[in-house]
Order: C-alpha cells, then structure tokens, then sequence
C-alpha cells in the first residue's frame, strides 16, 4: 500500500484515504463552445499513457477533501512530489534529478 | 519407539507423545513433529498421488516448499483444510489427516492409468484436445475438465475460525530466523530500535536447527540459538514464530500471516486462527535462505527420493532416518554431510554418487572412514519401486559417453543439484537479479526499495558466512537508521560448507523422449516437456511456462523455477540470463482466504445503509432490496401476496387515495454561498437564475461529453441556498464531481457544497387524497395551488417538526416529499400514518415507485440511460438551456455523433399480445433477417402490472421518436414479440392529476 503526501494536510497517509482522479493539467478552456470539435476531442478523450513520470490528480477523499496534483512513476509507483491544484506543473528533470 | 526414530536425536519431545490419524490409520508422533516427519518415523514415505499422472510421491522436502506430500487436515466440523504440506502441518493429538488425489485408496489409485498413458497427456495437453467438435464443449469436454481439475477437494462447510488483522509499524524487520536472520537481529537489539525477526517455522534457528554440530564462538549451535533467542528476547526484540512473510508491497510494506492455532491440541478461546499482519518497516533484512535443488533424472519423483538437505534436516532436527539402507545422488558437497549424519546415526549408506569426476579428499577420507562406498563421476539414469524407491541404475561416465548401468538397492534415495538463493520476497519489490554463472543461479543486485539481503540468500554458504553476513547487513540497514554499531565477528567450528556444480538434467544412456524426469513435481511437468514446448514455438519463459504448466502449482515453482530455466536455456540454445526467470508473485506459500477475509466477513464484509424508517418497514413485512449501498423496502405484501399482487394494489391504493413512501434514500446536496446560482447554472443543463426562492426544478447533470449522469429536484430555498436531490446511487459519484469541478474548475466562485443525504429523512406521499391528510398537519403554507403551487419548497412545520416541504411527483399524482432531521423520520412516518388511516393510506415500495414513474415516462438514470444517452435522446430536450455561456456537456451535446441522425431515442413499447417484455432484451427491425440480426435497440424498463391494464416498458430504439406507430420486434428463445413504439407516457399525459 502507498503512502502518499497531502499538500493540503501536509501529512503523508495511507493509500486507502486517496482516490485517483486522472491525468493532471487537462485544462477546461473557459468557454468550451469556442472550441473546435478536435479541441474538444482532445480535452474529452485523448491522454498520456506514459511508462515513467506522470503527472496526475489524486482526491483526499476520506481526509480534507481536496484535490491535488502528484508526479507518480508508473513503473515504480514511486510518488516524486505532490503539489497543490493550481500550482505550477514541476520540472520534471530537476525533480527526478534530485531522487536518490 | 517407532521404528525409524533415532535415540538422542532431534528437537522432538519423547516424553510427550501423541496419536494423530492418516487415511484413519492411527500413528504416534512427538511433541515437535510435523506430519511428514511423524509418518517417516514409522517409514510411512508414501503421502500423496500426483496431480496429472496419479503417481505415488512421498515427501521430497522438509519445510515450505514441499510440491509432494500434500494432505487434508480436520478438526471437526467446518475446520478442514486441503493442500496442507505435511511438511509444516505441526501434529496436535487427535489430528486427523487423508492423502488427496486418489481413488479408491492411496496405495492402489485407478486414476494411474494417466502414467501409463503419459504420452497422451505432454505439455499443452489441453490445448490439443479439447479443440473440437464445438458440440462437445457442454457435455464432454468442461465436465471432464472440472472433474480433473484442482487439488484437494474445497471444504463445503462454513468455516468456524475466527481470522484477525493487525498493523505494525517498527524500524527493523527481518525476514528469516536463520543465522543471518538473528545475527542481524543480535545486531540491532542493542541500538533501542525496534526490532522484529519473524520465521515460517514453529521455532527459530533455520539451518542451525539441522546442524547441532556446530560451534560457534566455542558454543554448540543449540546453545547458542537458546542463549541468543534469550539475549533478543529480554532486549526487546519481537520475535514472531510461525508467521510467514507472504508478499512485499511497496514503501516497505510487508504482509505477513501468523498462525496461532494449528498445531495446539486445545483450541483457546476467544483466540484467532490465523492474523494477517501489514508491517511498515523502515528498514528490512531479507534472510530467506536458499532452498535445495532436486537433480532432474527418470524416476526422481519415486516416494522414498528425496533431498538430502531434508534428509539431514528430519534427522538432526525430527529424529528420523529416512531410510535403513539410504543411497546418494548428488553435483554438491553438501549431501555428502547428510550422507554421514545418517550413517552416524546407524544407516547402511548403500553409495554416494556424485557427478563430479573429482571431489574434496577430505570427503571422499570421510566417506571411506565409514565404509561408505563411493562413485565418482557417475549418474543416475533409473529408479525402480511401485510405492518406494527400491533400487536405482548407475552409469559412469567419462568423455560424454554413458556407460552400461548397474542396478544398486536401497530404501531411500537422497539427492542434492545445488543450491538456490531464495529471492522471492526481493523478487516482489521489483528487484533487480543478476546470473552468476559459477553459482548457476540468479543473484539480487538491487532493489528500490529499503531492504539489505543477507546469508545464503545472497549466494554465501556455511553458518559463519551467514553469521558474519547478517551482522554486516543489518549494519547497513542500522546506518541507514542512524543507529551505529559494531559489526559482529563469529568464528564457527564444524562449519560444513562445499561446493558443487549445476548440472541441467543428468546424462543418460536411454531415449530423452522416454524419460520422466520431472522438474515440477507438483505439476508433473517433465523436461521431456519443457523441450517439447520450445519445439512447438513457445520462445518466452513465461509462455513455456504456461503452456507446461511448470511452476504454476501451488509451490509457485520453489524447486521447479531454475532447473526449468536451465532445461528451457538449453533447448532455446540461448544463456539463461537472456531467457530471464518468470516472475515472483505473492503469497510466497499459499494462504487462506481466511487469513486475506480477516474481520469482513457475513455482517462485517460490506457496510449496509438502512434509513431511520428501515425498522418500521421491517416490523411491517417488508421485502428489501440492495440498492447501491442501501436496501430499500421493496415492497409490501399482505397476507399470501405475491409480489405482482402486491404491486398491483400499492399502484392502485397510490393512484386512488394516499401512499407513503421512504424517499429517505435520495441523495442530497446542500450548495450554499454568493455563487451558488452561477455554479448551479454552470453544472446543471437548466437556467436557475431566473428560478425564485421556494421553486423548484428539475434538474439534469450531464459529463462534459454530453451524456446523462444524474437527475433529481432541485429546490431554491434562498437566494444564495439549493437543496439538490439525486439518485440513490448517484450522491457520491455527484458530489465527487460537483467539488472536482469547484476545487479545479471554478475555484474562485464561492460555493460551498455539503453533503446532507444522512441528515434528512425524507417521506414522500403521493395520489389524490394527499393535502386532506397533510394540510391538518402543516404549519406556515397553506396546501392549495394558489400558495403553493406543484414545484414549490418551503421551510414549514409538519407535525410540530421543523421541515423542508417540497410539492413534487414522481408518480404523476399530486404529491409532497417531507424533509425532516433524520432521527425524527420514524416519528413523522408513523404521524403521518397514524392520521392517514382514516383515508387509505398505503405504504409502497421501489418496486410501485417504479412502476408508478414508468407510466409517466419519468426516466431513471442508470436503467432508462446507460451513459451513451443525451438529453434529447432521452426526449428531455425540454431541460436543457438554450442561452447560457456554457454549462457542463453544452460542448459535449454539439459534438457530430451527438447530433447525427438516427440515435437511439427512448420511447413507449406496447406489445401486441400483451405480453411482458424482458429488460435488456434486444429490438429488431426485421425479425426474418438472418442470425446474427441487426440490433436496433434495447428495452430498458418493463412491468407487468400497474394501472394502465397491460404490461407496459420503456426502451432505446433508433430514430424511436420519428417512429411512433410503427412496429419493432424483440426476438426472445422461444418466440419473437412484436411491440408498437409509443409515447413514453402511458397515464394522464396532460398531467391533469397534479392539480390539487
């Protein structure tokens, strides 16, 4: 079982107190309706399947409630960093760099 | 004494005897005896019959990885448990235990004519036969296949243990009570970390409990293990007996299971049988050992052929010869050892035969001081005997040739192929092996995880090395802690380590193709096999795998893993690193489903929601059913009522006076601050800004791809306040969305979102007689559709209780939903039918609700919609704005699919003989096409009774709403009905029942 960082919390906790929530920086453009049908497609359907580092959303759903983004490795499952939704998209090179 | 019990040998307990059963025949054992070593005691070798040809097999083992001799153990009722290796199963008095896999008895199995046919049955035996013709699929081929299939015979009662789970968290865990295992929990029991040392076996020692010969440091290895099991005892170190370490998970989790009362006579009470541990360890030392490689021959699989390290073993450590007139087979010095012990102990050792054309003088001095006779560079290439090994045929071999072979006698045939480090658990945290070729085996190399390897699982031999190796790598593992200490230095005398070499299969003067030399003897997987499947085309390990079945018994392929790698590397003519081994998965040995349940079980294995009014419903003879979570009165029987009768009065007692119906189910959404009317308006498909305090709407939540996800009324209490309702199964799936898109979307609307649904019980009352019942009761709004139209809310008093009242209808009757604070809604449901009596008042379940909405055409999501339906399919064109910027799934509705021509529209379906359709069941256009049919659409609801006077149902059907009229058929086993597309309003379409 992983035990993963809440930024929000600042406490890192069990797996189970977690859920998911897909690829992270998908943006919703303001008004969807201005958006070409291949645009939409994209935002709607079409995401990373990345064999390493991935950038994705996790929920704190059975703790504060929030939702967060994360840097997770696919292969390892190792979690490089999590950071708060809204805050800037980490650079990946530094980040995995940085891991021993 | 049995007869083959040596005096002064052992850890058994003579003074404590004891009497167990197998195949109901009585035998004494010792207090310290498993199952293989008690029945070795009295020269029972013969345990068990193989899985595919039925041949007679004894124990080849004497721990874990015992493929052979698998038994049934029984305590009484409900306590029975299959594929117990006799090996590990400890003897308690009054044990009864069977041998499996037989008919009619152990000794004589008709099931053995599979031998002599073997080869019918070669790898991918399966695959091959049961091809055609397809007929014989039902009747033929899957009962043969069932009844051939699995070991043991699955226990039919429910099981009576009880099974516990447990977190641990500590420092250090060390995998493996061996001499590496407590050396390096010697180690550390002086830093105040906390330590815990766990072992499979009933007692800790590992090798040490099969060499009492050895010093160290001066002391006996007995000794020393008593003292050093003391010193961790008293510094605080937990150790853990008989607890097995079954997988490693990721971040230095480690499952282990601990059995607690398998092998104790009395069961305590109040006491678990087996507790599931998941251990956070900082830091762990993997000291698993190495396990024994069998040498791969014709007829090594005979009872009575065995491991030489397990002969040694059910000597020093059961007390037990395994034979009077023992002989040796090995490439490895180490059963050149077990050869002496045994022929210490008073066995006539008949040969040692070893492979090697030259061996250690000091061997061949010992072996000569014992008139033991000695073949140097020979092999094996037969064993003879029905149920034991009697003989077996040697050859000598020089230059590569085979010579002509000798037949020699003997009671038991001990062999030894080398060794191999047991990387299991290193395996599980996606560790890194290498191939070293002097060892002919993989070796760890790295892991990512916290974790030193230490001993013999690392490839070291010999006690001092493990010694020495455990103290060092728990150093590591402590420094990594923080924790300095100095690294033990043990000296051991009488330290028996050797050397050998691997040999893939042993040389052999007879046709490969005739041998069965087995490599899984679970399995009985053969390197006849193993070639056989590389000629056939199999290139990838895990697909020779596969295919032959070899290592995907029980034993996981302990013993089988690296001699099929080395027989697969062979045949591929490729090296074995570039072959790669298959992988390691947990449990490392099997392990009971009791143990992975722990508490959740009957009651305790799902949560069930009940509401406020559940019991009433109870006391009152409801039929439930499960409803996500929830169960949920189905309906109301009276007297001898079936369920259509049931339903059919509920309908008719709704529709002509009051039902009463517990709503309390309904998800509920409180979505308050200055935003809330954008954020309705951005989430939901309907305008609200326009929508005045104390109205209410319906409302429709879409995905952004256009697709219905949830509906529900949602009402206007306040200008900055909703009250949103949903589906029973949808308020989670709703409210995740609803923050996700608040929290990541729109985080500078300020909404604030609660979910309410528990806090409220909610009572709907429905049909024509409603308001002379309730208005009674009512304080703060007058009941007439002046004040309080259809679709209005408002905060008010029902029966003296603070409630929120909405006017909405789910059935097309005039109809109130009350909302109260949950723990009043029994109260309010027993007021209210109470003062309902006088009118008629009937309390109905899903099963009307259903019915009722279905004649109105009010959809339900998840039955009506099934995630590919839009609003317009849907005919709810009507709810969704035509002026907002945007709002969830607007994009989504004008994407080319959503808006092509011929979408499957729901509508009304009226059968033409009045029959009942089956939900789910598919419509056609042209029931005389041939099979297969063009699938134009599905019915999605259907019932019997109601009160239209026919059966009724709700279907998706292309282009259904430019249809109406027109006939579809629903082609079903025995018939095709044809139906008429309608409206999906059977009752009132002009909605005149509403009005008050």
């Amino acid at each position: 079982m992983l035990l993963i960082h809440c930024p929000y919390c600042d406490d890192t906790l069990p797996e189970l107190e977690f859920a998911y929530a897909g690829q992270a920086h998908v943006v919703r453009a303001p008004l969807p309706a201005t958006q070409s049908d291949a645009e939409w497609e994209e935002f709607l359907f079409i995401r990373d399947n990345a064999r390493g580092p991935h950038f994705e959303r996790w929920r704190h759903i059975h703790g504060c409630g929030r939702f967060f983004n994360a840097v997770r490795d696919t292969v390892s499952d190792r979690f490089y960093t999590t950071y708060k939704a809204g805050a800037p998209r980490p650079d990946l090179a530094s980040l995995i760099g940085e891991a021993p | 004494m049995s007869r083959f019990r040596v005096r002064g040998k052992g850890r058994v307990d003579a003074a404590k005897p004891m009497i167990f059963t197998f195949d109901g025949t009585p035998y004494t054992a010792l207090k310290g005896d498993t199952v293989a070593s008690a029945l070795l005691a009295h020269g029972v070798h013969l345990m068990g019959r193989s899985f595919k040809y039925h041949r007679p097999r004894g124990a080849i083992a004497a721990g874990s990885e015992e493929p052979n001799a698998l038994i049934g153990t029984r305590r009484g009722d409900g306590r029975f448990e299959p594929n117990t290796r006799a090996t590990v199963q400890e003897v308690w008095g009054g044990l009864q235990t069977t041998s499996q896999n037989k008919f009619p008895s152990l000794r004589f199995d008709v099931g053995a004519v599979n031998d002599a046919a073997y080869m019918l049955f070669s790898a991918g035996f399966y695959y091959k036969t049961f091809m055609w013709p397809k007929s014989f699929w039902d009747r033929v081929y899957e009962p043969f296949i069932r009844a051939a299939a699995g070991l043991g015979v699955a226990p039919t009662e429910e099981d009576p243990d009880s099974y516990a789970s447990r977190y641990l968290h500590c420092d250090l865990l060390i995998v493996g009570a061996g001499p590496a295992g407590i050396a390096a929990a010697l180690a550390a029991s002086a830093t105040g970390r906390s330590v815990v040392l766990v072992d499979e076996n009933a007692e800790i020692g590992g090798t040490l409990l099969s060499e009492p010969d050895a010093q160290i440091d001066g002391t006996p290895a007995w000794d020393w293990l008593a003292q050093s099991r003391a010193d961790l005892l008293a510094a605080g170190v937990k150790i853990m007996p008989r607890t097995t370490a079954i997988g490693y998970y990721h971040q230095n989790m480690i499952g282990m299971v601990q059995k607690l009362t398998d092998h104790l006579t009395e069961l305590p009470a109040d006491t678990p049988r087996e507790r599931l541990w998941r251990v956070r360890a900082k830091q762990v030392v993997l000291a698993q050992g190495a396990l024994e490689k069998p040498l791969v021959f014709h007829g090594n699989d005979r009872p009575g052929v065995m491991l030489a390290g397990a002969a040694q073993t059910y000597l020093n450590r059961y007390g037990v010869k395994v034979g009077d007139s023992p002989a040796v087979v090995t490439s490895h010095d180490s059963a050149w050892f077990a050869a002496f012990d045994l022929a210490d102990a008073g066995a006539r050792v008949q040969v040692i035969i070893d492979t090697r054309a030259q061996v250690r003088a000091d061997l061949q001095e010992a072996a000569r001081a014992r008139s033991i006779p000695v073949r140097l560079g020979h092999t094996v290439t037969a064993t003879a005997g029905r149920l034991r090994v009697k003989n077996l045929r040697v050859n000598a071999v020089s230059g590569g040739h085979v010579g002509a072979g000798t037949w020699i006698n003997c009671d038991a045939l001990l062999m030894s192929g080398g060794w191999t480090p047991s990387l299991h658990l290193f395996s599980h945290t996606k560790g890194r092996l290498a191939w070293d070729d002097a060892l002919t085996t993989f070796l760890p190399e790295h892991t990512p995880e916290a974790c030193v390897i230490a001993g013999a699982a690392r490839g070291l031999w010999g006690v001092q090395a493990a010694l020495n190796d455990g103290a060092a790598r728990a150093r590591e593992a402590l420094d990594a802690l923080g924790a300095t200490v100095q690294a033990a230095v043990y000296a051991v005398a009488k330290d028996r380590t050797g050397t050998g070499v691997s040999l893939h299969e042993l040389p052999t003067d007879r046709s490969a193709s005739k041998a069965k030399a087995f490599v899984d003897f679970q399995n009985d997987v053969t390197a006849k096999d193993l070639r056989l499947a590389v000629r056939e085309g199999m290139r990838s390990i895990e697909h020779v795998k596969r295919y032959t079945t070899n290592g995907m018994a029980t034993d996981q392929g302990k013993m089988s893993n690296i001699n099929g790698l080395n027989i697969a590397a062979d045949a591929l003519g490729k090296p074995q690193p570039q072959v790669g081994l298959t992988t390691f998965r947990p449990p490392y040995t099997p392990t009971s489903f009791g143990a992975f349940c722990g508490y959740h079980r009957g009651d305790h294995f799902e949560v069930l929601r009940r509401t406020q009014i559940d019991p009433w419903a109870e006391e009152n003879g409801a039929v439930f059913e499960p409803v996500g979570q929830w169960r949920r009165a189905r309906y109301f029987p009276q007297g001898n009522e079936d369920m259509d009768a049931a339903v059919r009065r509920e309908c008719a007692a709704t529709r002509a006076g009051i039902g009463m119906f517990d709503a309390s189910t309904l998800g509920k959404i409180e979505v308050v601050g200055p935003d809330a009317v954008e954020f309705m308006n951005r989430m939901y498909t309907n305008p609200w800004t326009k929508l005045a305090p104390g109205r209410c709407r319906y409302g429709l939540l879409l995905g952004d791809d256009g697709f219905i996800r949830d509906d529900g009324v949602i009402g206007r209490l306040d200008a900055d306040r909703f009250h949103v309702t949903t589906t029973t199964g949808g308020a989670a799936r709703v409210m995740n969305m609803m923050e996700d898109y608040l929290q990541t979307e729109w985080p500078d609307l300020e909404v604030w979102l609660t979910s309410t649904t528990e806090q409220w019980s909610t009572i709907a009352l429905n049909g024509p007689n409603v308001v002379k019942l309730l208005a009674p009761l009512v304080e703060g709004v007058a009941l007439n559709e002046a004040d309080f139209p259809h679709m209005s809310c408002v905060e008010c008093t029902v029966a003296g209780m603070p409630a929120r009242l909405f006017r909405v209808s789910f059935t097309g009757e005039v109809g109130f939903e009350i909302n109260v604070a949950a723990p009043l809604g029994r109260q309010l449901w027993e007021t209210l039918w109470a003062a309902g009596q006088p009118h008629g008042i009937t309390a109905y379940g899903t099963e009307t609700m259903h019915v009722l909405r279905a004649e109105k055409g009010y959809i339900i999501v998840g039955q009506d919609t099934d995630g590919t339906v839009t609003p317009y399919d849907a005919g709810m064109g009507w709810a969704v704005a035509k002026s907002k910027p945007d709002f969830v799934g607007m994009r989504g509705l004008a994407r080319p699919d959503l808006k092509a021509a011929n979408r499957r529209h729901l509508v009304g379906l009226l059968t033409e003989d009045h029959s009942l359709l089956e939900e789910g069941a598919q419509i056609v256009f042209d029931p005389d096409q041939p099979i297969p049919m063009t699938m134009r659409g599905h019915v999605t609801s259907a019932y019997a009774t109601g009160t239209t006077g026919r059966p009724i149902a709700l279907g998706l059907v292309e282009g259904g709403h430019e249809k109406l009229g027109e006939t579809v058929y629903i082609p079903m086993p025995d018939r095709t009905i044809a139906a008429k597309i309608t409206s999906s309003v059977f009752f009132d379409p002009d909605n005149t029942r509403l009005k008050i």
